[in-house]
Order: structure tokens, then sequence, then C-alpha cells
């Protein structure tokens, strides 16, 4: 089953032609990183994939996806365990996953980035969604969040999931690449 | 949806909530200085001045409607949970409504005291801010959307809004109340929409 499909599919970004022509084909299962340098328009195929930017030219079709990216989206006033179930009614197993429990009645405000970082993928999790769209998911994490990042994603593929990630470092676990050219 | 109003409903109603009344009542206190203490002319400016300041009390949360969620990727995150921007205007407007509409209308009650203006007068003018307040919700988040992402938007929400709530001004002030509940009904149809297509244009 497709996921995520992009038919040659172009972005234009101020004037600027990031890519065109792209095919991608994302199947329950698989990861794929876009790789490329600062600029060349992963975070934009990110946002192209979750709908919120409208592709000049090209089809895109896409399954029901949970993106995290640099922005938070949780209420900063709330414990975490609150903020998070505005976005999932079950955040625990997601909160556990990620080693957050004892953070759990923490106010989102008290947290340090690496926990920021931690809360947005928990928030991906705790989504239930098939297709998970991550946004250098690597920034702000320690090992020990690293680990349970590729422990996460490996759950989430073999339960008939998919990955979309954007990094330019590697990342852990079996990825296909995209390269973007800048 | 129910989600989100509830959350609308509690960030709205946390922290100063009662900002906007406090400041509702100072410019309502202010009329006696400007015009004088003669209690006949102050009952018959009362109304008016109530929606004055009703209006400038409106501009206050301007800011806290759309700015924080767009910022913080909540906007985006909501359409990813399938959720029209249209609906999202109407649940903050909607939630907007119920954090505003009453403290304003109890606040008004020590406004007319202040503007020497009798009981059915306060009764008249509370029944025409009960209708006009729903427009006047819808306009500021629709305000709030549009002027999103822009230096000085709190300004530059200030010459938008102030205009288009003109027709509300007028009729509530005049007491016309059909007329009221027709502009109130327009704008509370419509802002979803201009709100909707606003948040839309700021995602880069």
């Amino acid at each position: 089953m497709t996921l995520l499909r992009f038919e040659q599919v172009a972005l234009r970004r101020g004037g600027r032609l990031l890519f065109e022509g792209l095919d991608l084909a994302l199947a329950a299962g698989e990861a794929l990183q876009v790789a490329g340098p600062n600029g060349s328009g992963k975070s934009s195929l990110i946002r192209l994939a979750a709908g919120l930017l409208k592709a000049e030219r090209g089809q895109i079709e896409r399954s029901l996806a949970a993106l995290a990216d640099d922005s938070l989206a949780l209420d900063r006033e709330l414990p975490l365990q609150r903020a998070l179930s505005f976005w999932g009614s079950s955040p625990d197993g997601a909160i556990e996953a990620l080693g957050l429990a004892e953070l759990a009645p923490v106010p989102v405000r008290l947290l340090s980035s690496g926990q920021l970082k931690r809360a947005t993928l928990a928030r991906v999790a705790a989504s239930g969604a098939p297709l998970w769209l991550l946004d250098e998911p690597l920034n702000a994490l320690d090992s020990d969040g690293r680990e349970r990042l590729a422990g996460l994603i490996e759950r989430h593929l073999a339960t008939g999931g998919a990955v979309l990630s954007a990094s330019h470092q590697p990342l852990p676990g079996e990825w296909r690449r995209l390269e973007l050219s800048s | 949806m129910r989600a989100l109003v509830v959350r609308e409903v509690r960030r709205g109603s946390s922290g100063l909530a009662w900002l906007p009344m406090a400041f509702f009542l100072l410019v309502v206190a202010l009329m006696p200085f400007a015009v004088g203490p003669d209690a006949r002319l102050l009952s018959r400016v009362g109304p008016g001045a109530l929606w004055i300041a009703a209006l400038t009390a409106a501009l206050l949360p301007v800011e806290r409607l759309i700015e924080p969620d767009r910022v913080d990727g909540v906007l985006d995150q909501l359409a990813l949970h399938g959720l029209a921007e249209e609906s999202i205007a109407a649940a903050k407007i909607f939630a907007h409504w119920l954090t505003f509409a009453p403290l304003l209308l109890i606040a008004a009650v020590p406004g007319a005291a202040l503007l020497a203006m009798d009981g059915p007068a306060l009764a008249k003018t509370e029944l025409a801010l009960a209708i006009g307040t729903p427009g006047l919700a819808a306009l500021a988040v629709a305000i709030a959307a549009v002027t999103t992402g822009l230096p000085r938007a709190g300004s530059l929400a200030g010459l938008l809004l102030l205009p288009l709530a003109i027709p509300l001004l007028i009729f509530g002030a005049a007491n016309a109340l059909l007329l009221e509940a027709a502009v109130s009904l327009l704008l509370t149809a419509g802002a979803p929409f201009v709100a909707g297509a606003a948040i839309r244009a700021t995602r880069t």
C-alpha cells in the first residue's frame, strides 16, 4: 500500500525553482531520508508532503500524516501529559517510549530543548497516523534520544507505517536516500 | 473541534482575561471627565459611550487570537488533523465570544452607573451588546488572521477593525436591534471564510 506518492512535482519558493520532475513513492514499512545541503528544499519537501505548501506542478497523494518540525505546537502552560493529549487521546505509550515519563506532570515551558524535541516526536508517535514526516529529527537529541527514536521508527515500520525524514546527518537504521541538489 | 473550543476557552479565560474589561471600564470612566458631570447629558450619550468602549476593548485580545498559534505551528498541526481552516476560525470565534462577551455584559453594569444611565436604558444597551458581540468577536478573529505575521500587527488591526465595526456601532447605539442582528449575523457568517483564507495565505 502506498502511503505517499509524488508525481512530477515541482516546487517554487520565493521565485526560485527548488526542484522539478520529482517522483517519489513511499509504501507501508518503508523509510526514506531526504538529504541535501542547506537550502536545497528538504524542509519544503516535508511541508509539501504534509499538504502545508502547494506544489507548482504535479500531483501529491498522501494518507493521514503526522509532522514533527521545529515548531512545538504544545501549550506551554500545561503539563506535558495534558498538552500531548490534546493531539492524541492516549499519549502515555509514546511518553514512555521517548523516556519522558518522569516529565509528564511538568509544564511544557520548563522543558529543555532536547526534551521539547522528544515531546514533538512523542506527539507524532501518539497521533496514530500511518505516515510520519520528520524534519531534522536528530536536532538537539542526545544519544539516548537517538536510540529511542530509532526503536520507535523500527516499531512504526513493522506495524505498517512509513517515515519520510529530512536530515543532513545519517539517521540510525535502514533508510532509502533521496538526494536533493542545490 | 470540541476539544479546540475547550482549549481556546481555557487559554482565553486564563491569565489576563479581565484586561479588556478593565480597559472598557476605564474608557467609560473617562466620559464624565470629557463631557462634564452633568447627569442628563451623560445619560444621553451613555449608550454610545458604552459602545465605543466596547469596540476599543475588543481590540486588546486581537494579537493573542491567531498569532501565537501560527508561530507555534498549532495551525499547521490542526490542518494535518484534517480540520479545515474555516472550522478552526469558527471554533476560535465561538470560544472568543464565550470569553469576551459575558465579561463585557457584566462590566457594562458598573459602566452604566458611571454614566448615570437608568435601568431601562441599561437593559436596552445590554440587549444590543448581546446581539452585537458575536459580530465583534468574529471581526476580531478575522482581523487577527488577516494581520498575523505582519510587523506592527496590533496597530494595523486597530486601523482595520474599527472602520469595519462602524455598522455594529451605528445600529447598536441607535438600538435598531433587527439591523444590529443582521450586521452581526453577516459578520459571524463571513468571518470564518475570511480568516480561513488568510491563515492559508500566511503558510510558507
